[in-house]
């Protein structure tokens, strides 16, 4: 475990300080993560793996601001965030925060461009056509230019994955949440999603936490944040670079 | 607002089929809704005007006299048993001019007319009519009444011996335009009058009845010179007739009654066949109301993974709320231009096809601009509001639940 930065350090894009998480379960309080240290610096890339049921998704789910803490402090890009209301979450999530899920998870009714733009839109102060415009350029990113009018369901699964990616990134996110990013495609799609985070990740800089199961995914990170039954286990840094 | 409207459009778009049939639902229904208030309110409106189309608005008369009450000595005795109420017809309004300024004062009066009306008999040959001698200026009571719209032969431009009868008078007495008549009353022998002209009320009483003649002459054949025995009074909105009836009556304080109040059993059946319009057109409504929000509904179970997605990306509650709101006013605004469409299209084929044997339209609809636009904002109101149950559940959708569960 790295040693606390404080939040003035504008290159933590991340820090989370003894964060816990209790469900209540048939009358009995059940304690899933149980005081959770974390830090992820900017253009750091860091694998999250653990066993089915050890809290990683919890864990994501309180770092993406989607689910609130039972107690311990989370700061994303230096904010402080147990003290804000839902709509001001909302507002952090989409200003700071890119999110890449398991099964890519595309509006069916947009076409690969607008599914693209969104992030942008709901972001607000941006033309539709300057959205589009720079969709598309995200798109090139991933090599999908030439799929922009097309409707995800016409995408294969590693395209449909690569779509999500550009849509993690377009709104140049300071943190990159993506859970089980490869876990349903073939090995060489999930090598070309994984590069591409990767190669993101190095040319703009955007903090990236990735819940995986393949250790082969999980070596080629940065560090390694294993959680085991609601602890971290294993925090392996040894090649952070800021 | 611009990306709610993209989205709402977008998802309504990615389910035509659905769109489309919820949207056809909503227009069969407003169809029925402007068909049937189209239909009402042209019958209604029909009634009412062949009601009016021989009766003025207000009939402004003497304050009726009453007879005094029985009275009673102490301890019950009765000392006047019976009171006989005074004759009504000899009485005239004295002073109907300063009455009459006073009317045409009120601001919903458009035209008034005095007039001198009594009882008398019209004598051809053998043949005696009981008439009602009916005298007013010409302009002036056409103003108030039709009466040359209605007339068959002739003209209504009567002075001095001048008569126009009515339809069936003129028959029953033999009479057409040019021919002379001896009217007369219980009170004179009366004269020799030249009919002008023959009219149709549209009532079988006034055209067995009618006589018109200039004001004077029915002043002096009527025994009441420079008396009128009423005031009739239009006014400019015909449900305006009641208040400035009153206004009347209190201002003149002579009797006045409007034409609502003259046909209150009209007035009845108008208004519960009013009550029952409307409780169809509620009825429709909530059913239209009910199968908005029930497809909208289904759509949000549908897309609770894709706004657990919006949510996540950072889309507020309130954006999410506004998408699924768009939706029941676009249905309801789409189903109303199909439905105004279609109920417009009912009404035009049961124009052509049922009509009366002189070829006019049997159902007098009545069909207005308006009509369209009441529709068109009533139904998009009611997909609003048919939207804000599956709208307020689909923002307050979990998000790590949505994505994860759909």
């Amino acid at each position: 475990m790295a040693e606390a930065t404080t939040t003035d350090d504008e290159n933590v894009v991340l820090k989370l300080a003894g964060i816990t998480k209790a469900f209540e379960a048939a009358g009995s309080i059940v304690e899933v993560l149980h005081g959770i240290d974390l830090e992820l610096r900017r253009g750091e890339l860091c694998a999250l793996t653990g066993p089915s049921g050890s809290g990683k998704t919890t864990l994501l789910n309180i770092i993406g601001l989607l689910a609130k803490p039972t107690s311990g402090a989370l700061w994303i890009a230096g904010q402080e965030t147990s003290r804000l209301d839902d709509a001001a979450l909302t507002k952090l999530r989409s200003r700071h925060l890119g999110f890449v899920f398991q099964f890519h998870h595309l509006i069916g009714a947009l076409s690969c461009a607008e599914n693209v733009a969104m992030p942008l839109l709901i972001r607000g102060g941006v033309r539709p056509s300057a959205a589009l415009a720079k969709a598309t350029d995200a798109l090139e990113q991933v090599g999908l230019a030439d799929r922009a009018s097309a409707r995800p369901a016409q995408l294969s699964g590693g395209q449909q994955q690569r779509v999500a990616v550009a849509r993690a990134l377009v709104a140049d996110p300071a943190l990159l949440l993506a859970d089980e990013p490869t876990g349903n495609l073939d090995t060489a799609n999930s090598d070309a999603v994984f590069e591409l985070l990767r190669r993101l990740n190095r040319d703009r800089g955007t903090g990236v936490i990735v819940v995986t199961h393949d250790s082969r995914i999980a070596e080629r990170c940065d560090s390694r944040v294993e959680i085991v039954d609601g602890w971290v286990h294993d925090d392996s840094r040894w090649k952070v670079e800021v | 607002m611009r990306l709610e409207w993209f989205l709402a459009l977008r998802f309504m778009w990615d389910q035509r089929l659905q769109s489309a049939l919820i949207v056809t639902g909503v227009g069969i229904g407003v169809a029925v809704m402007v068909f049937i208030t189209a239909l009402i309110t042209g019958l209604q409106s029909s009634l009412i005007e062949r009601t009016l189309g021989s009766q003025p608005h207000v009939i402004v008369t003497p304050l009726e006299r009453e007879g005094r009450p029985v009275r009673r000595a102490e301890g019950g005795e009765v000392l006047v048993r019976h009171v006989e109420r005074p004759i009504q017809q000899a009485r005239s309004i004295d002073e109907w001019q300063k009455a009459e300024r006073v009317i045409r004062l009120l601001p919903e009066v458009e035209a008034s007319v005095p007039l001198a009306i009594g009882p008398g008999s019209a004598v051809r040959g053998n043949t005696e009519e009981g008439v009602l001698i009916i005298g007013a200026e010409p302009a002036r009571l056409d103003a108030v009444i039709p009466i040359r719209k209605n007339l068959r032969v002739g003209r209504y431009d009567v002075s001095g011996v001048d008569v126009v009868l009515g339809v069936e008078l003129a028959k029953n007495l033999g009479v057409s335009v040019g021919d002379r008549v001896r009217l007369r009353t219980a009170s004179t022998e009366g004269q020799v009058y030249v009919v002008r002209g023959i009219v149709d009320m549209g009532g079988r009483e006034m055209n067995r009845t009618w006589v018109l003649m200039s004001f004077r002459a029915a002043q002096t054949l009527t025994g009441q010179p420079g008396r009128a025995s009423a005031i009739y009074v239009r006014v400019r909105e015909i449900y305006a007739a009641e208040g400035t009836s009153r206004a009347i009556a209190g201002q003149t304080g002579l009797t006045s009654r409007s034409w609502m109040e003259s046909n209150a059993q009209l007035m009845t059946a108008l208004s519960s066949q009013s009550a029952s319009t409307t409780m169809i057109r509620f009825f429709v409504l909530v059913s239209v109301a009910i199968g908005i929000a029930s497809v909208l509904v289904v759509s949000v179970i549908q897309r609770s993974k894709e706004v657990g997605i919006l949510r996540a990306m950072g889309a507020a509650r309130a954006v999410v709320l506004r998408v699924f709101l768009i939706q029941g006013g676009v249905i309801g605004a789409a189903g109303a231009v199909v439905g105004s469409l279609l109920g417009f299209g009912l009404t035009q084929g049961f124009r052509a096809l049922i009509t009366n044997a002189d070829g006019t339209p049997f159902f007098p609809f009545s069909i207005t601009p308006q009509l369209f636009g009441l529709a068109l904002i009533v139904a998009t109101i009611a997909g609003v509001i048919a939207g804000v149950v599956p709208a307020r559940r689909a923002a307050a959708l979990d998000p790590a639940e949505a994505i994860r569960n759909g």
